[in-house]
C-alpha cells in the first residue's frame, strides 16, 4: 500500500493525554504529528495576582510525576528576581531530593513504560507475569527514590517542604543516614540496569540532533549552569528568551518550543549525558562504556540506556550528598520582596525547564511564562517520526503504530507537563 | 494468578490532571503487583496499551471537567461502570485549574496561547460529582496512597472505606506535633481540612493549606477569628482557601467572601 494513514488514538505509557496522526502518500512519510490534547489548566494565567511564596505549592501541581522539577525552577527563578543566593547544606539537600525525582522518574520509566516496548509486552504488569524479579527491582529503586523524596519532602507528589529561600524544616543527619542501605543496594540495581537493557535491540537510527543542556563547571547538572548546546549556545539562563521562541499549532494545546531563527533541539537525558559526560562519576562512566555508549549518544532508542546511567549517577550523587552533610544552621534564607524579574532553569528528568517571574514591589506575581520539556521536545519527536518511519513502511499497521509509539516513548514525554498531550493516526489514504 | 475473567475489572480514567493522583497507585511499589494479581487491570493507560473492553466492576476517575467532550466522556464511563470512585482534589472539587470558575476564561486563554481560536475549553472546571453519580468521593491534592489502597480493598470486599472525616488537627495530635498556630503563630488550615495525609506540613514546621478540601461541618467562623488575631489579611485568607479545593464548598464561600 503505497496510501495509508497510522493512528494512535491514545498513548498509552505516557504522562497525560496525546495521540499521534502519521500520513503516507506515495509509498513515503508525508506528515507526523503529535496531538496534544490534555486540557488546557492555565497555571500561568492564574499566577498573575499570587504572592511570590506561592509558586512551589502551585506549580507542582503541573505535573505529578516531576513535582519537584516545577519547584525548583520555581524557587529559582523566583530567588533570581528577589536577588536571592541559596548555597551551603541547603543547596546540598536541593540537589539531595532532586535526585529522588530523577530515581523515582526513571525507575518508572525505564521500567514501567519503556523496556516494556523492546521485550514485545503491553506493559510492566505483562511483563511482570515472566519477569517478576525484574519488575520488582525497578519498583524497589523507584522506592527508594521516592523515599528521598519522602523524607526530605514531606510526601513523594507534591512535596510541602519546598520554598522559595530554602526549606521549612531541614532534615536531620540521622533521618538521612537512615537511608543509606536503602540507596547503596539502589545503585548496585541501577548498575545492574545498565547491564539489562544495554543487552535490548536498538533500531539503528541516529540524528544529528542539536542538544541543549544546562552546564556546571564542576557538576552533572540540577539547579544550575549555563546553557549549552551541541551547536556552540552557550548562555546565561536568563538569555533565554533571546534564543528560544514558542509558537502555537493547531493539533495541539501544548506550545512548540524551537530556537529563534527556527531550528528544532532536543532536551531531555540524551542530552544532558552527551554534553555533560566529563561531569558523571566514573562509576556511571564506566558503567556507560561497558553498555557500549560513547561519550556522545544520537540513537533515541538508546536513551533508554542514558536513564539507567543517570539512575546510576543519581544513586551516588545522593549516597554522596548524604555523606557530605552538614545540618544547616537556619532552614531557610530570609526573603524579602522587591520588584523585578528573575529566570530559572532546571535539568527535570525529562529535560530543562524554564520558568519566569516578574514581581511587584510587595511580591506580588504580575507576569509568569513556564516552558516545560515536553513541548520544547515535541517538534522534535515529529522530526523522528519523519526521518525514521520511512524505512518501516513495509510493517503492518499494528507493528508501525507500536514501533511509532516506541518512538515517542523515546522522549518519556510528559503530556500533563506539556500543556501545557497525546492520539497515533496513521493515514495511508 | 486467577485467569483473565474471574477477576474484578479495574479502570483507571483521566480528565484535566497532573496525574499525580493515578500515580499514587503506581507509588504504591510493596503491593502493585499483589493488586495486579488481584484485579483484572482492564484500563490504565499510564502503565499499559492493553485495553480491555468494559463493563468495568470499578472505574478510578481523576481529573476533573473542562472541556465539553470531557463531560459527554464522562457519562459514557458511568454507563460502563458498576461502581465509580472519583480520587483526588480535581475529580472531587474541580482542582485549582477551577480558579478559571472565578474569572473570564477567555482572559485566561489570551494570557496562555497565542491562537486563542485553536483552544476549546468550557468556562468552568467541575467535580465529576456534578455531572454523574459518583460511589466515593476520595479527598487529596495528591490522594494518600495508604488510604487508595485501603478504598481499593473496601470495594473490593464490598464494605465501606475507613476514611475519617474529622480534621488534619486530630491527625496532628496522633502524630504528636506541637501545635504550629498556637506554638509559633503560623497560620494553619489544620482545624477545617479533612483528614487523610497524617498531618505533614505541621510535621515541617509549616501552615497546612488544605489540599484535602473541607472536613465534615468545618467551623469556618472559629478559624477565621484565630486567622484575624494572628493578623492574616482579607486577602491572604482568601488566597490561602483558593487553592486546590477553591470549588468545594466552604473553601469556595469563604474565598469569595475575602475577595478571591
Ligand atoms: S488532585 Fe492534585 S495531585 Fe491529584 S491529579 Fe489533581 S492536581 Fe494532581
Amino acid at each position: 500500500m503505497a496510501d495509508r494513514t497510522i493512528k494512535v488514538a491514545q498513548l498509552a505509557r505516557v504522562e497525560g493525554e496525546g495521540a499521534l496522526k502519521i500520513t503516507i502518500r506515495d509509498g513515503a512519510v508525508k506528515q507526523a504529528e503529535l496531538n496534544i490534547f490534555e486540557p488546557p489548566r492555565f497555571f500561568e494565567a492564574f499566577l498573575r495576582g499570587r504572592a511570590f511564596t506561592e509558586p512551589p505549592d502551585i506549580c507542582a501541581r503541573i505535573c505529578g510525576i516531576c513535582p519537584v522539577a516545577y519547584q525548583m525552577s520555581a524557587v529559582h527563578a523566583l530567588e533570581a528576581a528577589l536577588g536571592v543566593t541559596v548555597d551551603g547544606p541547603l543547596r546540598a539537600l536541593r540537589r539531595l531530593i532532586y535526585c529522588g525525582e530523577w530515581i523515582e522518574s526513571h525507575g518508572l520509566h525505564v521500567y514501567m513504560l519503556h523496556a516494556p516496548d523492546f521485550l514485545g509486552y503491553q506493559g510492566a504488569i505483562e511483563l511482570a507475569r515472566d519477569h517478576a524479579d525484574i519488575v520488582q527491582r525497578g519498583l524497589d529503586m523507584k522506592k527508594a527514590g521516592n523515599a528521598i523524596v519522602a523524607l526530605v519532602g514531606g510526601r513523594e507528589v507534591h512535596p510541602v517542604n519546598i520554598k522559595v529561600g530554602g526549606f521549612y524544616r531541614a532534615p536531620r543527619r540521622r533521618e538521612l543516614q537512615g537511608l543509606v542501605d536503602q540507596l547503596e543496594r539502589g545503585r548496585d540495581a541501577a548498575l545492574a540496569t545498565v547491564r539489562w537493557v544495554a543487552g535490548f535491540d536498538f533500531p539503528d537510527c541516529e540524528r544529528d540532533y542539536e542538544f541543549v543542556a544546562l552546564r556546571h563547571p564542576a557538576e552533572y547538572p540540577f539547579n544550575e549552569g549555563r546553557l549549552v548546546s551541541s551547536r556552540g549556545l552557550d548562555l546565561a539562563i536568563a538569555d533565554y528568551p533571546q534564543h528560544f521562541q514558542e509558537l502555537h499549532v493547531a493539533h495541539s494545546t501544548a506550545l512548540h518550543s524551537q530556537r529563534a531563527g527556527g531550528g528544532h533541539y532536543f532536551l531531555g537525558p540524551m542530552a544532558r549525558y552527551s554534553l555533560n559526560f566529563d561531569r558523571l562519576p566514573a562509576l556511571a562512566q564506566d558503567a556507560a562504556k561497558a553498555a557500549g555508549l560513547g561519550p556522545v549518544c544520537r540513537n533515541p532508542y538508546r536513551s533508554i540506556v542514558v536513564r539507567a546511567v543517570e539512575l546510576v549517577f543519581a544513586f551516588d550523587e545522593a549516597l554522596r550528598l548524604i555523606a557530605d552533610y552538614v545540618e544547616p544552621d537556619q532552614p531557610a534564607v530570609p526573603c524579602e520582596p522587591r520588584a523585578g524579574t528573575g529566570h530559572g532553569a532546571t535539568e527535570a528528568p525529562r529535560g530543562m525547564l524554564y520558568h519566569r517571574y516578574r514581581l511587584a514591589a510587595d511580591g506580588t506575581i504580575e507576569d509568569a511564562v513556564i516552558i516545560p520539556p515536553t513541548s520544547q521536545n515535541q517538534p522534535t519527536i515529529e522530526d523522528d517520526l519523519k526521518s525514521f518511519i520511512g524505512g518501516w513502511l513495509d510493517m503492518s499497521d499494528e507493528a508501525l503504530r507500536w514501533r511509532c509509539e516506541q518512538t515517542v516513548r523515546n522522549y518519556d514525554p510528559c503530556i500533563s507537563c506539556a500543556t501545557h498531550y497525546l492520539r497515533l493516526d496513521i493515514d495511508r489514504a | 494468578m486467577a485467569e483473565t475473567g474471574t477477576r474484578p475489572k479495574l479502570a483507571v480514567w483521566k480528565f484535566a490532571s497532573c496525574d499525580g493522583c493515578q500515580l499514587s497507585l503506581l507509588d504504591c511499589e510493596d503491593e502493585l503487583l499483589a493488586v495486579a494479581g488481584a484485579v483484572e487491570i482492564a484500563y490504565f493507560l499510564e502503565a499499559t496499551r492493553a485495553e480491555v473492553a468494559g463493563p468495568y466492576d470499578l472505574s478510578l476517575v481523576e481529573g476533573s471537567i473542562t472541556t465539553a467532550h470531557d463531560a459527554a466522556r464522562i457519562k459514557a464511563i458511568r454507563q460502563a461502570s458498576k461502581r465509580l470512585i472519583t480520587i483526588g482534589a480535581c475529580a472531587t472539587a474541580g482542582g485549582i485549574q477551577a480558579l478559571r470558575n472565578f474569572a473570564d476564561v477567555r482572559d485566561f486563554i489570551s494570557i496562555v496561547y497565542a491562537r486563542p481560536d485553536y483552544i476549546e475549553t468550557l468556562a468552568t472546571s467541575t467535580a465529576i460529582a456534578e455531572h454523574v453519580k459518583v460511589d466515593f468521593e476520595l479527598r487529596g491534592c495528591p490522594v494518600n496512597k495508604h488510604q487508595l489502597l485501603e478504598v481499593l480493598a473496601a470495594f473490593l470486599r464490598g464494605r465501606q472505606p475507613a476514611t475519617p472525616g474529622h480534621s488534619v488537627c486530630v491527625e496532628c495530635k496522633q502524630r504528636g506535633n506541637v501545635c504550629v498556630m498556637v506554638a509559633h503563630g503560623t497560620p494553619c488550615l489544620g482545624p477545617v481540612t479533612h483528614a487523610g495525609c497524617g498531618a505533614i506540613c505541621p510535621a515541617y514546621d509549616r501552615g497546612c493549606y488544605g489540599c484535602f478540601g473541607p472536613m465534615e461541618s468545618p467551623n469556618m467562623a472559629a478559624l477565621n477569628h484565630w486567622l484575624a488575631r494572628l493578623g492574616v489579611d482579607q486577602p491572604t485568607i482568601a488566597r490561602l482557601y483558593g487553592t486546590f479545593n477553591v470549588n468545594a464548598e466552604p473553601f469556595r464561600a469563604e474565598s469569595q467572601r475575602h475577595g478571591g
